[in-house]
């Protein structure tokens, strides 16, 4: 059985359908990317998962049970993590007090916890009494990974860890995306940067439109002609 | 050039009107903080604050006139009242006006007629229940006494009662939402509601909360004004507009800003009064409004509801 599954999820915005049957599976301990372009419906797709919206109809399905209509402060509570598209770290608070919030919901010690997230991010430790608002974007991305991990999830939801950063943090994040991994938490990772997506990634899903139209192992895709043309920059062989 | 003549005692009745509106003026800038709304029912709770306090130290005190220790426990007694009964009604206008329009995503000016509508509900309401004529509290203390002189400016012991109530509730509400988990939710919904949802804030229990501390405060704000000034159902319309002058001259969404604009406010309204003509009091006060809309709209210190604001 899949940790997380969307079954023919339908959004819409107004008279916009932005996902139309939509149907994913995440396993236990995967990587799975979820790749598309601009438009494509992944922001969507995540903050359906967190129930900021409401598949009509569908079913989002985690950890065997059916979450539709779990408000979205309860679903982190279940084990969801989400890192939201542009970081969205509290400006006006310092980098602990960020971290603070993602264990909004946990009572008690929090000691393990930052020292885990200080141990993956040493600048953040650097930064800690910092206002989220004046740290680079790199930082913010690497605070607002931390802030997720502090809520202790089963399944990480990353929206484009990668936008706007330069490439060695890029490569910086991937790194910590798969050390993630290894420590036993799940990652759903919606990206654009295909290429790097894809190589850390078991498995992908391609989204056109609010449609899924292709899902395959990783290399499969890193190797498909149609992937390689539309969005990792490459001429169709 | 006027002159701004007695200097010291001006200062101190600048600073005890000062206080006041800051207390109000709170509970407008909280709201707005985590709604961006402004509750114009706020003065409404004001008002009910002074009436709490009024039934609640009338029947207290009965014929007897309190001294000393009594005194102080007259007083705690009214303001923790006017605060509990400014917290309840603060509490069921949210419930009652904002949150179902809330619930079906309405339009800005729906809420403005709703919290307009709920006002003019609540103090007709009064006006009918306890009469439309001003009454006073009994007074917990002498109202004309002195407490102390400063510079050759006699201080009322009434002001030294507003300025303690005053800086207690301030620095108790700082540091509530400096380190207290409540303070934090507040502060992230203010900042960013979707994520602060996504951290595992339940938003409408922290709009709630929001809500009952802005009544808290405005409640007791109530219950000060009323000893020294009266109750009556309308009490609430003046101060209630010049602690919005002084919100939105800290900076709408700035607790600290909410301070600073409250007693720059008093201190102006007071000197400036002095300097011209008393009755140019609420025009100056307007004024400030007007002016720092069209100058300055985001106040002194800007809108922020965050740690260093
Ligand atoms: N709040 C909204 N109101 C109306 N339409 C929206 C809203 N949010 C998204 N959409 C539309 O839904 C579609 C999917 O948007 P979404 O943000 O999920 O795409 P995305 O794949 O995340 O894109 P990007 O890579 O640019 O972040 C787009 O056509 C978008 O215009
Ligand atoms: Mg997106």
């Amino acid at each position: 059985m899949s940790l997380l599954a969307l079954q023919a999820v339908e959004v819409s915005y107004g008279s916009i359908r932005a996902l139309k049957a939509v149907s994913l599976e995440v396993q236990e301990g995967e990587i799975v990317t979820l790749l598309g372009a601009n438009g494509a419906g992944k922001t969507t797709t995540l903050r359906t998962i967190s129930g900021l919206l409401v598949p009509r109809p569908g079913k989002v399905i985690f950890d065997g049970a059916d979450i539709q209509g779990v408000a979205p402060h309860e679903i982190v509570g279940l084990g969801i993590g989400h890192v939201p598209e542009g970081r969205r770290i509290f400006p006006r608070m310092t980098v602990v007090e960020n971290l603070e919030m993602g264990a909004y919901r946990r009572r008690g010690n929090l000691g393990p916890d930052l020292d885990r997230v200080f141990g993956l991010f040493p600048v953040l430790l650097e930064r800690r009494k910092q206002l989220g608002g004046t740290l680079s974007g790199g930082e913010q991305q690497m605070l607002a990974i931390g802030r997720a991990l502090m809520g202790q999830p089963r399944v990480l939801l990353l929206d484009e860890p990668s936008m706007g950063l330069a490439p060695l943090i890029v490569a910086q994040i991937f790194g910590i995306i798969k050390e993630i991994r290894q420590s036993g938490t799940t990652v759903l990772l919606v990206e654009q940067n295909a290429a790097q997506a894809l190589s850390v990634a078991d498995r992908g899903y391609v989204l056109e439109t609010g449609e899924i139209v292709m899902s395959d192992r990783a290399e499969v895709l890193l190797h498909d002609d149609r992937v390689r043309a539309a969005y990792l920059g490459e001429g169709a062989a | 050039m006027c002159i701004i003549h007695p200097f010291w005692s001006l200062l101190v009745s600048g600073l005890s009107d000062g206080f006041l509106y800051a207390l109000i003026a709170l509970g407008y800038t909280l709201v707005y903080g985590v709604l961006q709304l402004i509750n114009f029912a706020h003065s409404e709770v004001f008002m009910s604050g002074g009436f709490a306090g009024y039934f609640i130290l009338n029947r207290t005190i009965g014929s007897h006139t309190p001294h000393g220790l009594d005194s102080v426990l007259m007083v705690v007694l009214g303001t923790v009242g006017g605060a509990v009964f400014g917290g309840l009604v603060a509490f069921g206008l949210e419930r009652a006006a904002y949150r179902p329009l809330r619930r079906r995503n309405a339009p800005r000016i729906a809420f403005l007629i709703s919290a307009i509508g709920a006002s003019y509900f609540l103090y007709n309401l009064a006006g009918k229940e306890f009469g439309r004529d001003a009454v006073s509290i009994k007074a917990p203390f002498n109202l004309d006494g002195n407490a102390f002189r400063l510079f050759g400016a006699q201080v009322q012991t009434y002001q030294v009662v507003v300025a303690v109530a005053a800086i207690v509730m301030l620095v108790g509400l700082d540091r509530m939402v400096a380190v207290t988990r409540l303070g934090k939710g507040i502060r992230a919904v203010a900042q960013d509601a979707d994520t602060a949802s996504l951290m595992g804030v339940n938003i409408d229990r922290v709009i709630s909360q929001t809500f009952v501390i802005g009544g808290l405060l405005g409640g007791a704000a109530g219950f000060l004004f009323g000893l020294n000034y009266g109750v009556v159902y309308t009490m609430g319309f003046t101060p209630g507009l010049k602690a919005f002058t002084a919100a939105v001259l800290g900076g709408i969404g700035n607790i600290r800003g909410a301070v600073v604009g409250g007693l720059v406010l008093g201190l102006v309204e007071n000197f400036g009064s002095a300097c011209i003509q008393t009755s140019w009091r609420d025009v100056i006060a307007f004024g400030i409004l007007v002016a720092v809309l069209i100058i300055r709209p985001t106040g002194l210190l800007g809108e922020r509801l965050g740690r260093s604001a």
